[in-house]
């Protein structure tokens, strides 16, 4: 497997500082130093060591049901007119990408001699995918959450306590995403000895970014081999991932940043219209500045404090977004587009109806944007399935009659 | 001009009491009256918070304060307007402590240089990175004669420290647990770590912060470093008081007695 190939000749993965071109960085007080520093010298190490690889290919394998399909959408693709392809992390065991993840960062934390875990949530897929892993590794864990969110994604807290995960409610600020993971660095900052933080997106201080982009990797890995497989070529024309974070996005385009003949197609929140007040669309409201110890763009007022920002969904409901999107966007490697709450609920509906799939309202974002891409009836097309509705029922059901 | 946190360290070198307050708090101009007020009855130093919507070392005290002043309408802007000449009024030196994002994009030398104008002598930017001070701001700093401190905690390594201390000026802030403001961690076991600092022989002056909040704590921060910052304490009690020169009276004098 590939998590830990040498990036050091591409212009799109970090420098030997952490840095993607002018973002990235780890801007952590004093008391999180000796955390991060650690980290940032062990995780290429681990990430190499052929023992933990294994042992990550079999969780991957056995536990999680990797490889994820790589499903032809015949519906879909007659009706855009292109060649789609599904990448079903939807079909994980805990529903999402984001288990890719968790399952690296525990083997991780066991490295490191770490006993506790805490975590931030937005959808709950991560703190789902959190608790699981310590579920299934006996260790401690404790997910961030916010008020709002604990409401809007239910089902997923409920899931979360099952799983004998301790959810703590985050009541400051937005209430969201943000907030969560201001209480997660705040936890780790008082536990700075015994904790491991499992952060859930491609953010935050170096190394997260690359460590989880890593981790997630699997996921463009896989689908090269797959399109091989299917239709003769690895390379498609598009790669099209939905952003909140980053790390679906990050995961789905690590194996193509350097083929600058696919298209990679970044999509945000754009809530209830860009310039409505209420958006996340970070790289279009964004500037440049420090989230949660990363320099990348971010939302803020003139006086640098950081927006709250709006989506449907709560895994993109997010001021910021990770360092390696913020440079793929000031490059032009990328392309970002956003989708209203509006346009990706009626693609959440469509994709049900055409193809049986119940997709997460985060995921539904991506696929809202096949409607405007150009595409030319030869292109072949892979959307990041990243997760399921399941979740998001309460949120199709109270929007289906309108 | 010598840096008045110099000129503080020169003259007294036991016993410092540095206080913390959120600028705009508890009302948008009350911003002068708290250092008045504190100078008045005794604060040797005044660090002033400048309120940031995300404040990540902050516990749920100092937060609350911060959110309270930004909705009252305090911005670095608003701050800039309120110092301009109160060094007619006050005398002892003044630090402003705030997160890196707002100073990046207010512009980190025209911030410092504003900074220097007003007669701020001191910044503490808890994230700011050491190693990126050193090549892009130190200069910066340094031609404005604006003291730069940086924090170490009982984590931080001896080899860490002395850099930490070389770069610093004015003074070292050393956070006495590894922990947000506010946390009330037991400073009982940190004899050790307090020793270890005694022990390095720094070239600045070390302050113990975090977990000050009474005559006992900061007696016993005395004991092994030059003076100590209290700032969850004397922020609950302000939200508490009536009047504002009242309720530093007490406060400061229920420390120093
Ligand atoms: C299904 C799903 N997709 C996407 C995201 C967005 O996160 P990221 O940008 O890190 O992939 C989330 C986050 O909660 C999610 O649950």
């Amino acid at each position: 497997m590939d998590i830990a190939i040498d990036t050091s000749k591409s212009r799109y993965h970090i420098d030997k500082n952490g840095y993607y071109g002018r973002f990235g960085g780890a801007y952590v007080p004093e008391m999180l130093f000796p955390n991060v520093d650690e980290l940032q010298h062990k995780y290429m190490e681990v990430l190499s060591d052929p023992a933990f690889q294994q042992e990550f290919e079999a969780l991957l394998r056995d536990y999680v049901g990797r490889p994820s399909p790589l499903y032809f959408a015949k519906r879909l693709s007659e009706k855009y007119q292109a060649k789609i392809f599904l990448k079903r992390e939807d079909l994980n065991h805990t529903g999402a990408h984001k288990v890719n993840n968790t399952i690296g960062q525990i083997l991780l934390a066991k490295r490191l001699g770490k006993k506790r875990i805490i975590a931030e949530t937005g959808a709950g897929q991560h703190g789902v995918a959190t608790a699981t892993v310590c579920a299934l590794m006996g260790m401690e864990c404790v997910v961030y959450m916010g008020s709002i969110d604990i409401e809007r994604q239910a089902p997923n807290v409920s899931r979360m306590k099952m799983l004998g995960a301790t959810v703590v409610a985050a009541t400051s600020g937005s209430q969201t995403l943000k907030d969560a993971t201001n209480e997660a660095i705040r936890d780790w900052i008082n536990n700075p000895v015994d904790t491991h933080y499992i952060l859930g997106t491609a953010a935050g201080p170096h190394p997260y970014p690359d460590m989880v982009a890593r981790l997630q990797s699997v996921i463009s890995e896989e689908i090269r081999k797959q399109l091989l497989e299917k239709t003769g070529s690895e390379l498609p024309d598009y790669v099209v991932a939905c952003i909140g974070g980053g790390s679906n996005a990050a995961g789905a385009f690590f194996h193509y940043l350097d083929e600058e003949e696919v298209k990679l197609v970044a999509v945000e929140a754009g809530g209830k219209g860009v310039h409505s007040g209420h958006s996340a669309a970070t790289t279009q409201l964004g500037k440049i500045g420090i989230i949660h110890a990363s320099k990348t763009l971010l939302m803020q007022t003139e006086d640098g404090q950081i927006t709250e920002p709006y989506s449907i969904s709560a895994g993109l409901d997010y001021p910021g977004i990770g360092p390696m999107h913020a440079h793929l966007y000031e490059t032009g490697r990328a392309m970002f587009l956003d989708a209203t709450d509006d346009e990706a609920l009626a693609a959440a509906y469509e994709l049900c109806k055409l193809e049986g799939i119940i997709p997460a309202m985060e995921s539904a974002h991506a696929l809202a944007k096949l409607k405007d891409l150009p595409f030319n009836p030869d292109d072949v097309v892979v959307v990041c399935l990243s997760g399921r509705g399941d979740k998001d029922l309460n949120t199709y059901i109270r929007h289906m009659n309108k | 001009m010598q840096n008045r946190i110099d000129q503080l360290f020169a003259a007294k070198q036991h016993g410092v009491l540095n206080i913390y307050c959120t600028a705009g708090y508890p009302e948008l101009n009350d911003t002068l009256p708290v250092m008045t007020a504190l100078q008045q009855h005794g604060a040797d130093l005044i660090e002033l918070g400048m309120p940031f919507s995300d404040p990540l070392a902050d516990g749920p005290v100092i937060q609350d304060s911060g959110t309270r002043a930004l909705k009252n309408g305090m911005s670095v802007h608003t701050l800039f307007e309120q110092l301009a000449g109160f060094r007619e009024r006050i005398y002892v030196p003044v630090i402003l402590m705030g997160y890196l994002n707002p100073v990046l994009l207010y512009g980190v030398e025209a911030f410092v240089k504003k900074c220097a104008e007003a007669g701020v002598d001191g910044v503490i930017l808890p994230d700011l990175p050491m190693a990126e001070y050193a090549a892009e701001y130190k200069t910066i700093f340094e031609q404005n004669n604006v003291h730069l401190i940086f924090l170490v905690t009982p984590e931080t390594s001896d080899e860490r420290i002395r850099q930490l201390d070389s770069l610093s000026r004015g003074f070292l802030y050393a956070v006495s647990s590894s922990s947000t403001t506010g946390k009330d961690k037991d400073m009982s076991h940190q004899q050790a770590y307090f020793e270890r600092l005694q022990q390095l022989k720094l070239q600045n002056p070390v302050l113990i912060g975090f977990g000050i909040k009474d005559k006992t704590t900061f007696d016993t921060a005395c004991r092994y470093t030059n003076g100590a910052i209290i700032g969850t304490a004397f922020i609950k009690a302000l939200g508490e008081g009536k009047d504002i020169d009242s309720t530093v009276r007490t406060f400061i004098g229920a420390i120093k007695n």
